[in-house]
Order: structure tokens, then C-alpha cells, then sequence
């Protein structure tokens, strides 16, 4: 089964993004915060690291760019949850080196689509 | 009577299931039953806490394991002389839905007399008193060997308001003792 | 697949209103000429939630208002455009306003307040007034027009994809990509002419591979743009189609394929250089999805909570398992003494210890399930620098509010009903108590007023502390309106804390000239009803041109009193600790008759009606006239009465038990407790009793 690492400081969000995955599938666990995602990333391997970008304590970028310092998330799809005001965030995603992004608000058949892109 | 009699006959309602099992007890050589699924439990009688200004049929209340209880004497609510409460006095704990809300409420007889299934067909609709009265909180009557018993409704009948004065309660139940009396015959 | 949103919901509340509490306090703290970074960003982050949430879970009136809020925040955020008192105010007003969206949501009823609209025109114009020198926002919408018309025909696509060198690395796999493609139409994949390095500077981890694909496929441009929207920056991706010429199209479509193909040639020349064009369209796309009214399914199917819920600190919990762990030790030790066949001194001992134990840890238990319900004051505290900061600002008065132990918890319920009373007292200070800046330079005061809140703990209750340095109670000027309503006798002298408790009189206060004095003013004795239904007490301290301190003292918990057992015949009562001043025995010849039947008992200089507990209780007493039994004074709203009772039991902490829940409210009576011999005792409602008695204007009777 697929591992998920889902990253979000809003609960809500957090639980519709798992709930969705382990429906469909899915191993999810959950992080609030880049901190605790970057914690839980060297405790256990992830397939796919979806993570928030606006966060408090870590945001979305800094933790990826942590990430690939990693060796075991060099090449791990880290996708980015944004939303449209967000443009440059896009830009700044992509040169920190995310592998994509989806656009808030999506419904949970957007997001398995994006998921199912980057895993197969 | 022969009219009443017909009217007794079996009319209505398969509801749910066809038969349900019922808990009966005596009160005043009356056999009553309330429907086994309501009762929580079975305990000797034991002091109350008086409520101030409380109908004088409700006894109290107790301590059920850390939930307060009201204790009501059937008897005094059916009007019927009341007796000293002694070592066979029995409280049998229901659980009554009262407009919608659940309480737990603690009813004083004479004694528990037995258990026992009935068909749903075996229900006999409670004779017409006249319209004044009403009688919505027996569900039915029906005969239990040589016994006639008198089921209850028992959120009807703790639901205070649909029950008519104890008085006329009292001469409902002679009533109905007279009719069973035809019936049986 | 489906997935039913609105369970999500009623966690999207909680967490919103959450949000909108940081984002009121940050927008307080905030200085609005020199905005810290991290400030903004909080507030930022809490509309940025709310908006991505919203739009997520259906709910467009939020969601397009709190985008607005966004705009507005991100430009202040980027250092677009600089923070005035306006935005501040305006964002505030936005926070009610929210909480107010939220609060018709959840009861699902049409949220209308004219305010909506009047505000989104606002934030609409002051974002339209623009940045510092940054283009409009909305582009040129030709563009989007030409993605419409985009037609559908089938086309064969040739798509010339020279992947860069990173995008391994950034975790795109092509093979992905081309899998994605292949969804869309008929895809053949080539790898095209590329140059990759010397064998020795190869990079195994890099990408030097071109690709030549050919796709057929009735998709637009836009969805095929879409499979490598990802990776268009780093790699060079041409698209270029022609008709489908042989076989399967329909005869019909080829003049418009040709049309399409025509459109579409320029679009893609446009294709590698305008990422902003590309993001132009994609905006008014999401545009569309934010607009779309919410799903009815998920709307209709959300469902109010019933009950609130609490957040519960990982800390808590620990504990409690803790304890529950101790307990099962306990519970084994005990078993495994009930197993034995007999008791001998030893596991007798042992038996004795574990019932110690055993009485230790439900104690502690107990304690700690009370911890639960607990939450740090600071919930409360946290609504005030808005509210001083708004009164104060309408007042014309400056004030400075300091907030004290907000770390001191209470129980979540008491917490709820003691906020208004705080709310009136602070306004009352505000209104009252401080004076305006040029009276306090008169006064040699500095012109900012300062009200503190305080709480702490002290023995089983919490103070919370209302103090102002303002004008304190003017005691010539209440007296004398005192004495104009006849409260007071015109002779009768009164000690200045006399003069400070005819405040909380209800024939006092709810006059309206009172309020014009310099003194408190409107509805105190509200407030002391309300926090003597929380079985607490308020006490005043006013020096006058010195200030005031109100100290509130409560009851940590609802569920637990402090107690007094009375007995009244062979019943048990218990009164409330805190409503009792003293117990005495009355002298034959301090008792006077009223010719209603009423008795007064004269106490130092005070006249107190007596209720005899029996009598309104029905029940059989020893001691039937006042001189045989004991009179408990008692406060009720603030007026002390008499309870005539047989004698007093002890004192003890009982856990309140509702009445209700099995039986109905019982006039005079609060609830019930169990003893501990297992019996129920009922607590008296002081209040409830005096209404029994039928006693309704005791001054009257007193006077």
C-alpha cells in the first residue's frame, strides 16, 4: 500500500485530503506543520508527501526544500496544495523543488486524480 | 354488552413483530403487563428522598447508582388504597420515553408475577367508556392462562398529563374488572 | 467517488472561528503604522484557511467574501500596499461579520445582513484603487475567449517535449506524463535527437532525454497543456496539430477542424512565452469553480451538532490514562485478595492498603475528569482588547488594558455564562469609571486609563478581578439618589460599603437617570443575579478619584458545591456555602408578625423576612416557630433573608446531580446530591424558595 504524508494546519482540510486517500486506497498519516511533516519523514518513508503551503512554524516550501535534502526524498513526488492568489507560490514551489501543486478548493476526484498522476 | 364484546375483537395493528414479551405484576389482585423491552430492572423497595410538593404518588427519589430516580406508587396513581410498603413491595425501574426525552423512573407494586409472550393477534382493544375518558395508556387487554391482564403503555402512563384523575381512575379500573368478568364468562 | 463534504464541516466551523479569535487579537496587537511580519502573516494564514476551506466545502458567501480579505491581506503581506487604520478597521468589522456567516451556517439559515454587501464594496474599491505601481489584475480576456472557443474536433497532435535536466528530481517522471496522455487519445511515444555528456560527466540523476509524441486526440490544447503544467518552466514543450485527414472523423466537422486549427496555431506560438497569459486562464477557470453556488447534496445533508465539543490537551489525557492504569493495578491487587478462602491479618493489611489506594485514585481521577472540562481563562480575557479598544474609541477615552493569569483555567460551562457579566462590567468601567483624558490631566492622572482583568485561583474557587483607575463611586451622589427612591431613609446613615452594595440593588440600578452619575450605572443588579446563579458572588472596592475593583468569585466547576446541610424534620437539605452569611438563634423579642402572616426578625439594625422551610416544603418540623429553631441568613439577589431550619449538619464539597433528567424542576429546589451513606439530598435554590414563599418585594415587607 502506498504511504501518503498529508500536511496541513487547518484540521478540516487535513481530514477531507485522508479521508479521501484512505478511502480510496491509501496509507495516510497526517502532519499539522512542516515541522512535525519533516519529523515523521525521517521516521518512515513516504510515496508522496502533499503538503499546505501557508503554515505556522514551517510552511509548505521550506519543508520541501528540507525534504530533498533527504536522501530518501530525492526523487518522491512532494505536491503542494495552493490556491489561485497563490501564483508566485507556484513559482516558488516549483524552485524549491515541488513536484506539482493542487489548486484549493478541489473535490476529492481532483485530488485523487493529481494523487493517481504522480503515483501511477 | 354484546356490542362491547364485538368491539373487543381483535382489529388493528401487526405492527413490528408479532408477539412481544411482556413483565407483568399484581397490584390489587390485578394482573398488569408492561412490555419487557422498557424494564431496566427489579429492586426491593428502600427509603426515598421526599420531593417537596410532590403529587402524592411520587414517593421520591433515589440514588441508582449515581443517577437520581423518582419513585411513583401505582397504586396511588391508580387511585387504589394504598398499603404500608413491606418486605414483597417491589420496585420494577423503566425506562419511558416522555415527549422525546428519555427518563428513568421507578414504579412501586404489590409484586412481580411473572413473564410471558403475546401475540400481538391475542390483543384485545380496551372497551369504550365513554369519550370522556381516555384510556390511551392501556395498550390492550389479553388473557395469560385462566388471567386476564391489562397491558400498559408505559410512556403513556408515566407521561403524566394523558392520565385521567386518580379518582376516575379508580372507577375505570372496577369498570374494566366487570367487563373482564364477560369476557372470561 | 463519493465522498459526502459536509461531514467535514462541523470541524471547518470550529477550526474557522478559531481562526477568526487569532486573527481579531493579532489585528488588536497589531501596530498599524509599523506591522510586524509574523503579524500579518497570522492574520493572513486564518482568512487564507478560511477561504481555502469554504470553497472546498461549498460554502461560496464565504468563500467569495473572505477571498476579498485575501486579496487585500497578500498585497499588505507582499509590502504592496501599505497597512492603514482603515484596512484594521474594515478587517475587524470582517471578523464579526464571519463569525456571524458561520453562526447562520451552522444553524443552516440564509445569511443576509446588509453589512455583506456594504463591506465586500468596500474591500472591492479599496483593492481597486490599486498597489504601488502594480498592473490590474484581470488580463486580457481575448485570450480566455479563444480557450472557449477552443474546438473539439479530433486533431492530431505532434508534441516536441525536451524534458529538463532537473525534472527527475523534482519527482515528474515522464513515463507518468506520457501515461496521462494516453488517457486522452492515441498516443505514440519516440524518443527524439538529444545530447547527453561525456560518459564520465554523466549525471545519473538527471534527465537529458527528448521525446517526439504523436497524439490523436479530440481534447483541447488546455488539457494537454495540463499534463505537463508542472514542468512547462524547465522544459521546452512545442505543441503543433493539423485534422485528422483519413478514416474516422466526421465529414461534417472537417471545415471547423480546419477553422480550429487556424485558432489554435498562434495559441500555441503564444504557448512557451506566456506563462502569464496561461495563468490568466486558469484563473478565471477557478474563478468559475469558486462561483458555482454549493452543492445542494452537501448543504442540505450538513448536520448541526448537538452538542458542543471541547478540545482536550494531549497532557489531560495522558494523565487520565494514567490513572486508569494505577486503578486496573489496584483493582487486581484487591481481586486477588478476594480469591483467597480466607483473611488473615496479612491480606487483611494489604486489603486495607488497597482500599487506601483505591480511595487515592478515585479521588485523583475524579480530579483529573474535572481537569477536562477546564480551560485557561485567557478564553474569555481574549475578547476584550477588542471590545475596550471599540468603546474606548467611541468614548473618546484611551485606555490601556492589561490582562493578568489568563493562564487560570475554569470550567468551560461557567466559563460561558460568566463572560456577559464581564462584558457589562468592563463596559461599565469604560462608560463610568474612567473619565476622559482632559478630566484625568485635571485630576493629575495620566491621560490613558488602564482596566485590568486578573484571575487566580484561591482555594476551591476562581476570582477574576474587574479593576479600573478611573473616578470610583461618587458615595454622595448615590446616596442622595437613593434617598430620592426611598431606598434609603432620609435619617438612616450608611458606611461607605453600604453605600458601594446599593449599586447592586434592583430598585437602584434599573433607574435610568442613575446612569448620568459618574458612579455605575445600568443593570449591576443583573450582573449580580447572574453570578449568583453561578453560585458565585461579586464584591466592590471603589475609591473615589482612586478607581474601582470588582472581584467576581465563582465556583471552579459547575458540577461540585460547596455545602451546608441543614436538617428540616427527618429531611436533608443542602444550601450553598456561598449564599449563607451566618446561622444565629433568634430572641422571642426580635421576631415581629406581619398581618400577612409573614415574620421579620430584626439582626443588628436590618429587618429580614424568615421562610420557614417547612412550611413551603410541606414537610414536618421540630421546630415550627422561629425562637425553637435556627435562622440561616441567607443572600438572595443581593437582599438577605431568613431560613428557618431545625439544625445544622456539616459542611461538605457534594457533587450536583440534575433533578431533571428522570423527574422536572422542582420550585426551590437547585438539584440533588448523593450523601455519603448513598442517600439523596436536594439542594435548596434560595432564590426559587423565596418566590415560594411568595415573599416578592422583601423591602416592602421590611419597611
Amino acid at each position: 500500500m502506498k504511504q501518503i504524508l498529508a500536511v496541513d494546519d487547518s484540521a478540516s482540510m487535513r481530514q477531507m485530503v485522508c479521508f479521501t486517500l484512505k478511502t480510496a486506497g491509501f496509507d495516510v498519516t497526517e502532519a499539522c506543520n512542516g515541522d512535525e511533516a519533516l519529523k515523521a519523514a525521517q521516521q518512515s518513508e513516504y510515496d508522496l508527501v502533499i503538503s499546505d503551503v501557508n503554515m505556522p512554524i514551517m510552511d509548505g516550501l521550506t519543508l520541501i526544500r528540507n525534504l530533498l535534502t533527504l536522501p530518501n526524498y530525492k526523487f518522491t513526488p512532494l505536491l503542494m496544495l495552493t490556491t489561485e492568489s497563490g501564483t508566485e507560490k507556484k513559482q516558488e514551489g516549483r524552485s524549491a523543488g515541488a513536484t506539482g501543486w493542487i489548486v484549493k478548493p478541489f473535490n476529492p476526484d481532483q485530488l485523487l486524480a493529481t494523487v493517481r498522476k504522480v503515483l501511477g | 354488552m354484546t356490542e362491547q364484546i364485538q368491539n373487543m375483537q381483535p382489529q388493528k395493528q401487526d405492527n413490528d413483530e408479532d408477539s412481544q414479551q411482556y413483565l407483568t405484576f399484581i397490584m390489587a389482585n390485578e394482573e398488569y403487563g408492561v412490555e419487557i423491552l422498557s424494564v431496566q430492572e427489579i429492586r426491593g423497595w428502600e427509603s426515598t428522598t421526599v420531593i417537596p410538593n410532590a403529587p402524592s404518588h411520587v414517593k421520591g427519589v433515589i440514588n441508582l447508582r449515581g443517577t437520581i430516580v423518582p419513585i411513583i406508587d401505582l397504586r396511588q396513581r391508580f387511585g387504589i388504597e394504598v398499603l404500608d410498603y413491606g418486605t414483597t413491595t417491589v420496585v420494577i425501574v423503566v425506562k419511558v420515553a416522555i415527549a422525546s426525552e428519555h427518563k428513568v423512573i421507578g414504579i412501586v407494586v404489590d409484586a412481580v408475577s411473572d413473564v410471558f409472550s403475546v401475540n400481538n393477534d391475542d390483543v384485545r382493544d380496551v372497551p369504550n367508556f365513554g369519550e370522556d375518558t381516555d384510556l390511551s395508556f392501556i395498550k390492550g387487554l389479553t388473557n395469560a392462562g385462566e388471567k386476564m391482564v391489562i397491558l400498559l403503555d408505559i410512556n403513556r402512563l408515566l407521561g403524566s398529563e394523558v392520565l385521567p384523575e386518580a379518582e376516575q381512575l379508580s372507577q375505570l379500573m372496577h369498570n374494566l374488572d366487570a367487563d373482564k368478568q364477560v369476557v372470561n364468562g | 467517488m463519493e465522498i459526502d463534504l459536509s461531514q467535514f464541516s462541523q470541524v471547518f466551523f470550529e477550526e474557522s472561528l478559531e481562526g477568526l479569535d487569532a486573527m481579531e487579537s493579532e489585528l488588536l496587537n497589531l501596530d498599524v503604522n509599523n506591522p510586524d511580519e509574523e503579524t500579518i502573516n497570522t492574520i493572513f494564514r486564518a482568512a487564507h484557511s478560511i477561504k481555502g476551506g469554504s470553497a472546498t466545502f461549498g460554502f461560496s458567501q464565504v468563500a467569495n467574501y473572505t477571498h476579498l480579505l485575501e486579496t487585500l491581506l497578500d498585497e499588505i503581506r507582499d509590502g504592496r500596499r501599505q497597512m492603514t487604520n482603515e484596512h484594521q478597521d474594515m478587517l475587524l468589522l470582517s471578523v464579526d461579520l464571519l463569525r456571524n456567516m458561520f453562526d447562520a451556517l451552522m444553524r443552516k439559515i440564509d445569511f443576509d445582513d446588509p453589512l455583506l454587501a456594504q463591506l465586500e464594496k468596500q474591500f472591492t474599491i479599496e483593492i481597486a484603487k490599486g498597489t504601488k505601481g502594480a498592473a490590474p489584475e484581470e488580463s486580457d480576456s481575448s485570450n480566455d475567449t479563444l480557450v472557449e472557443q477552443e474546438a473539439t474536433g479530433l486533431l492530431h497532435w505532434a508534441i516536441d517535449f525536451q524534458a529538463g535536466i532537473d525534472i527527475l528530481r523534482c519527482g515528474n517522471d515522464p513515463y507518468l506524463m506520457f501515461n496521462e496522455l494516453r488517457q486522452l487519445g492515441e498516443l505514440s511515444v519516440n524518443l527524439a535527437k538529444h545530447s547527453s555528456p561525456e560518459f564520465n560527466d554523466i549525471d545519473p540523476e538527471a534527465c537529458y532525454l527528448n521525446w517526439q509524441l504523436e497524439l490523436v486526440t479530440d481534447q483541447p490544447l488546455e488539457r494537454l497543456k495540463e499534463v505537463f503544467e508542472w514542468v512547462e518552466d524547465e522544459c521546452i514543450i512545442n505543441y503543433s496539430s493539423s485534422p485528422v485527414m483519413n478514416g474516422n472523423a466526421n465529414p461534417d466537422s472537417g471545415p471547423s477542424n480546419i477553422e480550429s486549427t487556424e485558432v489554435a496555431i498562434p495559441q500555441e506560438q503564444q504557448g512557451s512565452e506566456t506563462v502569464q497569459n496561461d495563468v490568466g486562464g486558469k484563473r478565471l477557470d477557478e474563478a468559475k469553480t469558486s462561483n458555482q453556488e454549493p452543492k445542494p447534496k452537501a448543504a442540505s445533508k450538513a448536520k448541526l451538532p448537538e452538542t458542543g465539543s471541547i478540545r482536550v490537551s494531549i497532557d489531560k489525557i495522558d494523565l487520565l490514562i494514567n490513572m486508569v492504569g494505577e486503578l486496573v493495578i489496584t483493582q487486581a491487587m484487591l481481586g486477588q485478595i478476594g480469591q483467597q478462602d480466607e483473611i488473615n491479618e496479612e491480606s487483611f493489611e494489604s486489603l486495607k492498603q488497597g482500599l487506601e489506594q483505591l480511595a487515592t485514585h478515585t479521588r485523583d481521577l475524579q480530579e483529573s475528569v474535572m481537569q477536562i472540562r477546564m480551560l485557561p481563562i485567557s478564553f474569555a480575557f481574549n475578547r476584550f482588547p477588542r471590545l475596550v479598544r471599540d468603546i474606548g474609541q467611541q468614548l473618546g477615552k484611551k485606555v490601556n488594558l492589561v490582562l493578568k493569569g489568563e493562564d487560570t483555567e475554569l470550567d468551560k460551562t461557567v466559563m460561558e455564562k460568566i463572560v456577559d457579566p464581564m462584558v457589562h462590567l468592563v463596559r461599565n468601567s469604560l462608560d463610568h469609571g474612567l473619565e476622559t483624558p482632559e478630566e484625568r490631566l485635571a485630576k493629575g492622572k495620566s491621560e490613558v486609563g488602564t482596566i485590568t482583568l486578573n484571575a487566580f485561583h484561591q482555594g476551591g474557587s476562581i476570582i477574576i478581578e474587574i479593576i479600573d483607575d478611573g473616578a470610583g463611586l461618587d458615595t454622595d451622589k448615590i446616596l442622595s439618589k437613593a434617598r430620592e427612591k426611598g431606598i434609603v431613609g432620609q435619617d438612616e446613615e450608611l458606611s461607605t460599603e453600604a453605600i458601594h452594595k446599593l449599586i447592586f440593588k434592583p430598585g437602584f440600578s434599573t433607574v435610568d437617570a442613575v446612569s448620568d452619575l459618574s458612579g455605575r450605572g445600568v443593570g449591576m443588579d443583573v450582573v449580580r443575579q447572574n453570578i449568583n446563579e453561578l453560585n458565585g458572588s461579586i464584591e466592590l472596592k471603589s475609591t473615589q478619584d482612586k478607581g474601582s475593583r470588582f472581584t467576581i468569585r465563582l465556583p471552579l466547576t459547575l458540577a461540585i458545591l460547596d455545602g451546608q446541610l441543614v436538617r428540616v424534620g427527618r429531611h436533608i437539605y443542602v444550601v450553598p456555602l456561598v449564599s449563607i452569611h451566618e446561622s444565629l438563634q433568634v430572641e422571642p423579642n426580635k421576631i415581629n408578625r406581619l398581618s400577612d402572616g409573614h415574620e421579620l426578625i430584626q439582626l443588628r439594625n436590618e429587618y429580614l423576612p424568615v421562610i420557614k422551610v417547612y412550611q413551603e416544603f410541606c414537610h414536618t418540623a421540630d421546630a415550627k416557630e422561629i425562637k425553637d429553631g435556627l435562622v440561616m441568613v441567607v443572600d438572595s439577589n443581593n437582599e438577605k433573608i431568613g431560613l428557618l431550619v431545625d439544625e445544622l449538619l456539616s459542611q461538605q464539597q457534594v457533587v450536583i446531580k440534575s433533578l431533571e433528567d428522570n423527574y422536572s424542576q422542582v420550585p426551590g429546589v437547585s438539584g440533588a446530591t448523593i450523601l455519603g451513606d448513598g442517600t439523596v439530598a436536594l439542594i435548596i435554590d434560595v432564590t426559587g424558595l423565596v418566590s415560594l414563599a411568595g415573599i416578592t418585594n422583601m423591602k416592602e415587607h421590611a419597611a
